[in-house]
């Protein structure tokens, strides 16, 4: 057979007299002309997996078992002098992080080139010339060539490691999460991008990913892992519509969506296991809702529901394997919540309120730093939080969206505007007076890891507000606030005295937000809070926030990019694009029903609906500004010569809604 | 007797203050006990340890400082003897006392230069004469001398042996294995190692020279012995001076940034920009005129060569800052930019308090580690200076002294080799040690290089 074919591998890790085995027996095959995903989490092996097949593991790593045949030879038994010549030719890789893997002081040319001479015998004429066709396989213009990576975009980078791994005609293609650090827009071009490269080439293509939407738009096979193991293994339609195992089913409820607006999102309670903590019998038993006794004590063992759908699961054995695979009953704790503020009181004032809030960066240049040019990060902003209510703002990277946020609580300085916090005006406070209204508005970051300082214990980080803010309170009171805080977050009592290293990036969240909560904030910003957790305790975390806003009438201004927990979160959205603000209104319409082009450009990016159709479209990018005209102009689909000469304005298009657009969609 | 503190004793003895203070604050800690509990368990890092230990043992004993009393005068006024003494001294006062007159090979019983000798019977010869001291008590040199020394050697060890089962013993009694993670195999070995080394000195060092005699008939060990404290001081003591210069403005230019960092940038830029060594030799050889246009600021020599050495740290620190600020700017640069420090200042906290307890907790592995790293290249840079000239007083023990004395006397034919050899081994010993130290803390402390094991 064609393709790719792994069988029982096991990876260990022996570190003194531990052993852990971070993957353990995985199997699984791809077909020429296939494309396989390996879903899961963090942390459950499936990067390892892929750094086992391409014999690149880290040191200390080492495959105890298994075989993996490519074409009939086990390429984990080949000598290291075989194996130089099937990496990189027939078996190629491509990783996540475009940034890093490029050397920065050659050309995208010299980099091709040293690829197609390690796996072919062309002469250098015919060398050059298959160059270009790569780059032009990879919707990249043969002259950027001779551009370094630094003057390439992310998604542009993207495609030249991808026309490097083309060079050696690789028949099964490894992508680990290849797209993960890119914009959506991008992501949805390189997706469809490599979509199309598998299809022409016949390639097998294994998509290492934690994205169902991302697999759910490339896959033919999907297989599921969890903690080392594979745990579902079937065809797209089937894992799709009739998901067996409780773990995947999980994975699919956990899911935020525009469609389970007001409701309480289903919850994985706990982590997902690191390769140290090994339960017995099956791994997933410690969270799972339908678990037995007998999966405490004994392993699952494969089985096959259909020819192509297997299942490691106990709940399996009932099932005969030629009977229709049993839709699990749907769990019951989804039951709606009350909406978190559908109709957010507003009868109040807001209590956010930007007006021409703009953050420009002086570009200093020569000995004497006179300012040369400006960058407006943010430029001229009109925005409303209420009470009780979330605003989603939305964009792509560097669009000034976490510029905003900081300016908005004054971490930043604007150079321009109004800034209202509570009907105040803030902007001119200044010591003090600036001091005391920082305890209305709190900030929680994106990244559990960088938000807590490491040697401060849990305590005293919680407590640090309390004593920056509210000196008048004594000790007492702080302890005792401190323990409501904890119980609101859902810590246990005895986190106090521990260290931030001691916890998970979930339970790092929960204490950053208890942190901001501790001096009693009206406005919370989020900046991308759940994008760094994995979705099964992103979703707990969004009850959390759903729940802390309907008891305390928190606003939120909630940053981020995944347009599915705006879907499900956000009362409001405004859509940013270089600084300024070209759409705002009531989520649910704004995501149905887009008003400015660039609104519908997210949208359609989004993973899980089918890939674009023209995906070796040159990325536009963050392109220069045209002169005068609206900024979008050179990426919008919809361009007139009238958008070239005339920067819209902020226009009404119904109640409610906004877009800064000169001929808007609705 | 009257107790005599020096500049520099007090500083050292406020330095290991601070020490024992660390560790203790350290051993609450369970963030910091956790990396050194690392460097604890590393063999090669406790050996050193030891082995630094011992010379900081060497380097406190000679910063106990005092004055004789000498025989009271007739009214019964007590007068006070102008030289001061160490505890070291006292404890080596077989050494001191036994002075030569010019130089002589290790283990020698004749000086190293003939002179004219009157025979016994009135003639004069040309010949090697006996030395006053070094192996006084044999009757015939050339017949005893290998036999007497082996037999002291053996006994010596015998003895360091003894001293070291009786600690094995000690340690394995009743109070059995208080810390098992500890490297105690690597840590018994030095220690025999050290045990053998001082019983063989203990031994034969009152009867011979070990290490020779130096040009006015000096015991060379003594010599090497009282540099120790010079090294240990200028090695300590301008990593205190460089300090609050490096952190304080190091971390203010990369926390305040705009103007003040361009005032420390342009103050450290200016500063590498002048030879080191250029304002070292010109503050020291304006500090020495003034001393000698002032001989009355000081009661004795010692103080006035322990001011000298003072202000040679104080100089080395001024002009050694720089790197350490320079690398601080750039952490600090990155550690204000991280989320928590963003929230801190959400929360109104002041400057102060997150300098204090948000940057410098998280940058404090870095000054750590370089002042361990500095200390064996300002070691090595005294004995330099001295070298050159602009070291410590002339007086003063030094290495750089030694060497310099030694310098001339290499043309010789046979070379005089041993007082060079002295100062090498015993500089060599102490900073291969403080290395192999420093690099065990770097490994532990440094998150860079504990991701890689």
């Amino acid at each position: 057979m064609k393709g790719l074919k792994v069988r029982d591998l096991q990876v260990e890790i022996r570190s003194g007299e531990r052993r852990l085995v971070p993957v353990d027996g995985v199997g699984f095959e791809v077909a020429a002309n296939e494309c396989v995903a390996l879903l899961g989490e963090s942390g459950c092996g499936k990067s390892l997996t892929a750094l086992a097949l391409m014999r690149l593991l880290p040191e200390g790593a080492d495959i105890a078992q298994g075989t993996a045949e490519l074409d009939g030879i086990d390429m984990l038994a080949l000598p290291e002098r075989e194996m130089r010549r099937v990496r990189g030719g027939r078996l190629a890789m491509i990783f996540q992080e475009p940034m890093t893997s490029l050397n920065p002081v050659l050309t995208i040319g010299q980099q091709i080139e040293e690829a197609l001479t390690a796996h072919g015998d062309a002469s250098q004429p015919g060398i050059k010339h298959q160059a270009r066709e790569l780059m032009t396989a990879v919707g990249l213009p043969p002259e950027r060539l001779a551009a370094y990576p630094f003057q390439l975009s992310g998604g542009q980078r993207q495609r030249a490691l991808i026309a490097m791994m083309l060079a050696g005609d690789p028949e099964v293609l490894i992508a680990d999460e290849p797209t993960t650090a890119l914009d959506v827009t991008v992501q949805a071009q390189i997706l469809a991008l490599l979509k199309q490269l598998q299809q022409q080439r016949g390639m097998g293509l294994l998509l290492i990913t934690h994205d169902l939407d991302v697999a759910r738009d490339m896959a033919d096979r999907v297989a599921v892992m969890y903690a080392g193991q594979i745990v579902e293994w079937a065809s797209r339609e089937t894992l799709y519509q009739s998901p067996f195992h409780p773990y995947t089913q999980r994975l699919f409820q956990v899911l935020p969506a525009i469609s389970r607006r007001g409701q309480r999102l289903a919850q994985i309670p706990g982590n997902v296991p690191g390769p140290e903590v090994r339960l017995e019998g099956c791994r997933f038993s410690g969270r799972c809702l339908r678990v037995m006794d007998r999966c405490r004590q004994e392993t699952p063992a494969w089985r096959q529901l259909s020819p192509d759908h297997g299942v490691r699961c106990h709940l399996a054995d009932g099932v005969d394997p030629m009977a229709a695979p049993v839709a699990a009953p749907a769990p019951s704790e989804t039951s709606a919540s009350p909406s978190a503020g559908e109709g957010a009181a507003k009868a109040t004032g807001p209590v956010l309120a930007l007006q021409g809030l703009a953050v420009h960066f002086p570009v200093r240049t020569g000995l004497l730093r006179r300012t040369t040019d400006v960058v407006k990060a943010v430029d001229g902003v009109d925005l409303e939080v209420h009470q009780g209510e979330t605003v989603a703002l939305v964009g792509e990277s560097g669009c000034g969206k976490t510029t905003l946020a900081r300016a908005a609580l004054r971490l930043l300085e604007p150079t321009s505007g109004r800034l209202e916090l509570l009907g105040r005006d803030i902007r001119q406070l200044e010591g003090e007076a600036l001091r005391r209204q920082r305890a209305a508005m709190q900030i929680v970051f994106q990244d559990p890891f960088s938000s807590l300082n490491p040697r401060m214990r849990v305590g005293e980080i919680l407590e640090e507000g309390m004593r920056a803010l509210r000196p008048e309170l004594s000790g007492q009171q702080r302890a005792a606030g401190l323990a409501r805080l904890l119980e609101q977050v859902g810590l246990p009592q005895d986190v106090v005295g521990r260290y931030p290293h001691e916890f998970s990036g979930g339970q790092r969240q929960r204490i950053a937000i208890a942190r901001a909560l501790a001096v009693g904030p009206a406005l919370m910003v989020l900046d991308e809070p759940t994008s760094a957790l994995d979705v099964s305790v992103q979703a707990q975390i969004l009850n959390l926030l759903a729940d802390l806003q309907r008891q305390q009438g928190l606003a939120y201004l909630f940053i981020t990019h995944n347009l599915s927990v705006v879907g499900y979160l956000a009362h409001r959205v405004a859509v940013m694009y270089r600084g300024r603000l070209v759409e705002t209104g009531p989520a649910a319409e704004l995501l149905t029903r887009p008003g400015h082009p660039y609104t519908r450009l997210l949208l359609g990016s989004v993973p899980g609906r089918g890939l674009p159709e023209t995906p070796a479209s040159v990325p536009g990018g963050q392109a220069a500004a045209p002169g005068g005209g609206c900024a979008f102009a050179p990426r919008c689909p919809q361009m007139r010569r009238e958008c070239l000469e005339e920067q819209p304005a902020l226009r009404e298009l119904a109640p409610g809604r906004q877009a800064a657009c000169l001929f808007p969609l609705v | 007797m009257m107790p005599v503190v020096l500049w520099t004793d007090l500083l050292v003895w406020l330095l290991m203050a601070a020490l024992v203070g660390a560790v203790l604050l350290i051993r609450r800690q369970p963030h910091l006990r956790a990396p050194w509990g690392r460097v604890a368990r590393d063999p090669m890092a406790m050996a050193a340890a030891l082995v630094l230990a011992a010379y900081t043992a060497i380097a406190l004993l000679d910063s106990l400082h005092y004055r004789e009393a000498l025989p009271p005068g007739p009214q019964g006024e007590v007068h006070y003897a102008p030289e001061v003494k160490s505890v070291l001294d006292r404890l080596l006062a077989p050494l001191v006392e036994r002075q030569e007159k010019s130089y002589s090979a290790p283990f020698a019983t004749h000086a190293f230069a003939r002179e004219t000798l009157t025979g016994p019977d009135g003639q004069t010869i040309r010949d090697f004469p006996r030395l006053i001291h070094g192996g006084a008590h044999l009757a015939d040199p050339v017949r005893d001398r290998a036999a007497d020394i082996l037999a002291r050697l053996a006994a010596g060890l015998g003895g360091g042996l003894v001293i070291w089962l009786a600690w094995l013993g000690l340690r394995r009694g009743p109070r059995r294995r208080r810390h098992p993670q500890l490297p105690w195999r690597a840590m018994d070995v030095t220690l025999l190692a050290l045990m053998l080394v001082v019983g063989a000195l203990v031994a034969l060092a009152p009867h011979y020279h070990v290490l020779g005699t130096d040009k006015v008939g000096q015991d060379v060990l003594y010599a090497s012995l009282k540099s120790v404290r010079t090294g240990f001081l200028i090695g300590a003591l301008t990593t205190l001076v460089t300090l609050p210069f490096s952190v304080g403005l190091g971390v203010a230019a990369g926390y305040f940034g705009g103007r003040v960092d361009d005032a420390v940038q342009y103050l450290y830029t200016t500063l590498n920009a002048i030879p080191g060594v250029l304002l070292i030799a010109a503050a020291v050889l304006i500090l020495q005129a003034q001393m000698e246009a002032h001989p009355d600021w000081f009661e004795t020599g010692a103080e006035r060569a322990d001011m000298r050495l003072l202000f040679l740290c104080l100089i080395l620190g001024v002009t050694s800052w720089t790197g350490l600020a320079r690398l601080l700017r750039g952490e600090v640069l990155k550690v204000r930019e991280l989320d928590y420090v963003m929230a801190a200042r959400a929360f109104g906290v002041s400057h102060g308090r997150i300098l204090g307890r948000h940057i410098l907790p998280n940058i404090q592995h870095i000054i750590l580690i370089s002042v361990v790293m500095d200390f064996s290249g300002l070691v090595l840079a005294e004995a330099v200076l001295s070298y050159v000239g602009v070291g410590v007083d002339p007086g003063m023990y030094s290495f750089g002294n030694m060497i310099n004395g030694a310098r001339l006397e290499l043309a010789r034919e046979p070379v005089v080799w041993w007082q060079l050899g002295a100062a090498f081994l015993f500089m060599f010993i102490l900073v291969l040690a403080a290395n192999l130290l420093a690099d065990s803390i770097r490994d532990a402390l440094d998150p860079r290089t504990r991701q890689r094991t």
